[in-house]
């Protein structure tokens, strides 16, 4: 008797369950043409972008500054840059906001995206160790940094994940003239993954490891790292942000896609990107005027 | 941070019932329960109709079956991806990186598992009660609402054993939900995403409830076979 | 509506029965009529084909040849009438009590009650009762039926079936498995039943519980039926050899 009534709970229960998901998935009656995703009720865009990102906290402080003026919810799916750009192109979301400037504009020349526009930048650090092996701490010249890096063969993790900090790191040793895949040996360990791991890996092993500041600065695992060299303009680090095309793909959510961009991109949004510090550092600098970023 | 300061966070999490941290235990329990759910609606009652039914091919059937409750969770996740796509069939549905997306991957996870176990419980069962169900005049699919409630304690345990497996996979959530802040962040993402930030307070909170939880399954596990044990004499 | 007194189902009537499996012939050609009213039972050595032919005139396997015909025109494979609305509570039937009986995972009470669920029964809870009162199971009503003792469950797969208020028992070795006591008990009931009217068909291989209750013997022997008469004929003149030496205790298959 007992047994039959705590199965009829449990069943009960889990229908419970399931009816209360359904009423937040519930689909409602296609308006306007498009067909709405489960949560009609809320306005909301999915924007693609990368982990770095994500991980800096950045989107904690402006996406609710957003919200409360606009009330439209930004829900974001954190990738690598290659990936982001692909989730774009499959229009799984609406607006792609990434730092990959070459990977950006041929996103928009194959016709997946409307128009590229400039946000912030913000910069990266060289981290390693505080032993220093390379012997570089304090080097001005990243490219010379580089250099020494691979000529003493101190460890050096990459993140060899298609994303804008691996496509900025390559570039890097390409500026200090080293094929890095003819010049890598046992030394430079590429794992594949996102900032946060990779910083774990380099902490673990004691190597070196090109990080973003944002990410570096809410890091709170450092064992023996440290800024190692910063301050070269070739750190630099630039964003770009790109609404995906409707005409390719009729579901995207046009208006409060725009919607956010041009937000980002006015004084408001500029100065709440400003307006982001950690420790009482600013981590990206809004130049959404500047031409030519 | 240090192991031992972490731990002191977390329990300060727990207990002090931060809302970040029960959104994420909330979502967690809805999408698995409600996975677990769905697939006990079709699972249950095709277990037991594969159980009694004779086809060629039946054989190739339950092995198919048994195989796919080893379905890793990232293939299951990359298979309902590839479904939900705005670019795939099913896009049209919009439930990528949603928690609907979720509980479809974990319904697919945990239906071989009740299938089978449903199959082999009712496929016992049947064997013993035949001749008296015949008799009765339950003959074929009308033998099946008996089946499944006298063999409601060893299919209970199949249910606790889906419930364990969704609950702790991550694959499957991360690749469909996209690991979305405060909308698709399960238990399992969460820590791996924390862990991967260093961020240890909220990942062992988490992992903390996540291993409560497990206990807890098991030790419903065990007492369902315990009162089945008594009622099978 | 006023309620129609349902057909009976008897006279059975099996005509040339055979059975066959493996290859070999285990029933062949049996015939007999089996009326209304008493006892008559199915005696003979083990393998002779005795609870095989209570399955095929209960229906629960088809016949390799010959016919098992119930009055209402039932043809063997047809367990139960299937008789929807009003008369399913009602109609005729014929009940049977395997050999050993099938005790549900779930109380006594839920097992008399899940039969007569299973034929859409009218007024099923006062028909549980008195079933559990009838065959003295009322204290044991809620105790889990694999819990109980041999006897009981014997008693409560009796009382499974006279809740079905069936015309016609079969009863397959109903004391086999029993202590000489439960054996009393069992047969006490089974005589019960009888007195109230109820047909009954039941096989056994105890010769003494044959004698004591029955009032028609069908002998089996190797598939084929060899005696068929009254039971105070059997013992006192038994025709064929192989009965002889049945009741002789010579005969062990």
């Amino acid at each position: 008797m007992l047994a039959k009534r705590l199965f009829l709970a449990v069943g009960f229960m889990t229908l419970m369950a399931g009816a209360a998901m359904s009423q937040t998935a519930a689909p409602s009656a296609p308006a306007t043409g498009q067909t709405p995703g489960p949560d009609a009720a809320t306005r909301f865009i999915t924007v693609s972008s990368t982990t770095s990102t994500t991980d800096s906290g950045l989107f904690n402080h402006i996406l609710p500054i957003f919200r409360a003026k606009t009330g439209i919810e930004v829900r974001v799916v954190s990738q690598g840059t290659g990936q982001a750009l692909d989730t774009g192109r499959r229009g799984d979301a609406d607006v792609v906001f990434v730092h990959a400037r070459s990977q950006e504009e041929k996103f928009v020349a194959d016709g997946f995206g409307l128009a590229r526009k400039p946000v912030m930048y913000n910069d990266f650090v060289l981290i390693g160790p505080k032993s220093d092996p390379a012997g570089i701490r304090g080097e001005k010249d990243i490219a010379a940094a580089l250099r020494s890096i691979q000529s003493k063969a101190a460890p050096f993790v990459s993140r060899g994940d298609k994303s804008g900090t691996h496509s900025a790191e390559l570039n890097l040793w390409k500026l200090a003239s080293l094929e890095i895949e003819q010049a890598k040996g046992s030394w430079y360990r590429e794992i594949g993954q996102g900032m946060g791991a990779a910083l774990n890996t380099a902490s673990a092993m004691g190597a070196y490891v090109l990080s973003d500041r944002a990410t570096w600065i809410n890091f709170k695992n450092r064992a023996d790292l440290a800024i190692i060299v910063e301050g070269d303009r070739r750190l630099f680090n630039q964003y770009g942000i790109i609404l995906v095309n409707p005409a390719r793909h009729p579901h995207v959510k046009q208006t409060e896609g725009q919607a956010f961009i041009d937000w980002l991109v006015s004084v408001e949004g500029q100065a709440a990107i400003a307006g982001y510090r950690i420790n009482g550092e600013q981590l990206f600098f809004a130049n959404a005027g500047q031409a030519g970023a | 941070m240090d192991v031992s300061t972490a731990f002191a966070a977390a329990f300060g999490l727990i207990f002090g019932l931060d809302p970040q941290f029960l959104q994420i235990v909330g979502l967690s329990l809805r999408v698995t329960l409600t996975a677990v759910g769905l697939a006990a609606l079709i699972g249950l009652p095709l277990g037991a109709l594969l159980a009694i039914s004779r086809f060629p091919g039946r054989s190739i059937v339950i092995v198919l079956v048994n195989g796919l409750m080893g379905l890793p969770p990232v293939v299951a996740g990359l298979m309902v991806f590839l479904l939900l796509s705005r670019s795939g069939p099913l896009g049209w549905l919009g439930w990528l990186f949603t928690p609907s997306a979720m509980v479809l991957a974990q319904t697919l996870l945990v239906l071989p598992i009740i299938i089978a176990l449903t199959r082999g419980t009712v496929e016992e069962l049947w064997s013993e009660y035949r001749e008296h169900l015949t008799s009765l005049g339950l003959t074929g699919r009308r033998a099946i609402p008996t089946l499944l409630w006298d063999g409601r304690f060893a299919l209970a345990t199949g249910l606790l054993a889906g419930f364990g497996r969704a609950s702790a996979e991550v694959g499957a959530v991360l690749i469909v939900g996209g690991n979305i802040a405060g909308y698709t962040r399960t238990m399992t993402t969460s820590i791996a995403l924390e862990t991967s930030k260093g961020d240890l307070p909220l990942a062992l909170g988490l992992g903390l409830v996540l291993i409560v939880l497990t206990l807890a399954i098991n030790a419903a596990a065990y007492g369902a076979s315990r009162i089945g044990a008594r009622f099978a004499g | 509506m006023a309620m129609r007194e349902a057909a009976s189902i008897l006279p059975l009537r099996v005509d040339g029965l055979t059975f066959e499996a493996d290859g070999k012939r285990l029933l062949d050609g049996v015939g007999f009529m089996l009326p209304k009213g008493g006892i008559t039972a199915i005696v003979g050595p083990n393998g002779a084909g005795k609870s095989l032919m209570l399955r095929l005139c209960h229906g629960l396997l088809e016949p390799t040849g010959g016919t098992v015909r119930w009055a209402q025109g039932q043809a063997a494979g047809q367990v139960t009438a299937q008789v929807a609305g009003p008369m399913a509570g009602n109609a005729k039937r014929h009940a049977m009590v395997l050999q050993k009986p099938v005790m549900l995972r779930r109380s006594v009470r839920a097992n008399i009650a899940h039969t007569l669920a299973a034929v859409g029964a009218a007024d099923a809870p006062a028909r549980v009762e008195a079933a559990l009162a009838r065959f003295g199971l009322s204290l044991l009503a809620e105790r889990p039926a694999r819990l109980l003792s041999g006897g009981e469950q014997q008693r409560l797969a009796i009382a499974r079936a006279w809740a079905l208020s069936p015309e016609v028992l079969l009863l397959d070795e109903p004391s086999s498995q029993l202590d000489p006591g439960a054996t009393r008990q069992i047969e006490q009931l089974i005589a019960g039943l009888a007195d109230e009217g109820m047909t009954i068909l039941m096989s056994t291989h105890d010769l003494g519980q044959a004698r004591r209750l029955s009032q028609r013997i069908l002998f089996l022997h190797q598939g084929r039926l060899v005696e068929d008469k009254s039971t105070e004929a059997f013992f006192a003149a038994p025709s064929s050899p192989e009965a002889r030496r049945f009741i002789a205790g010579d005969l062990l298959w």
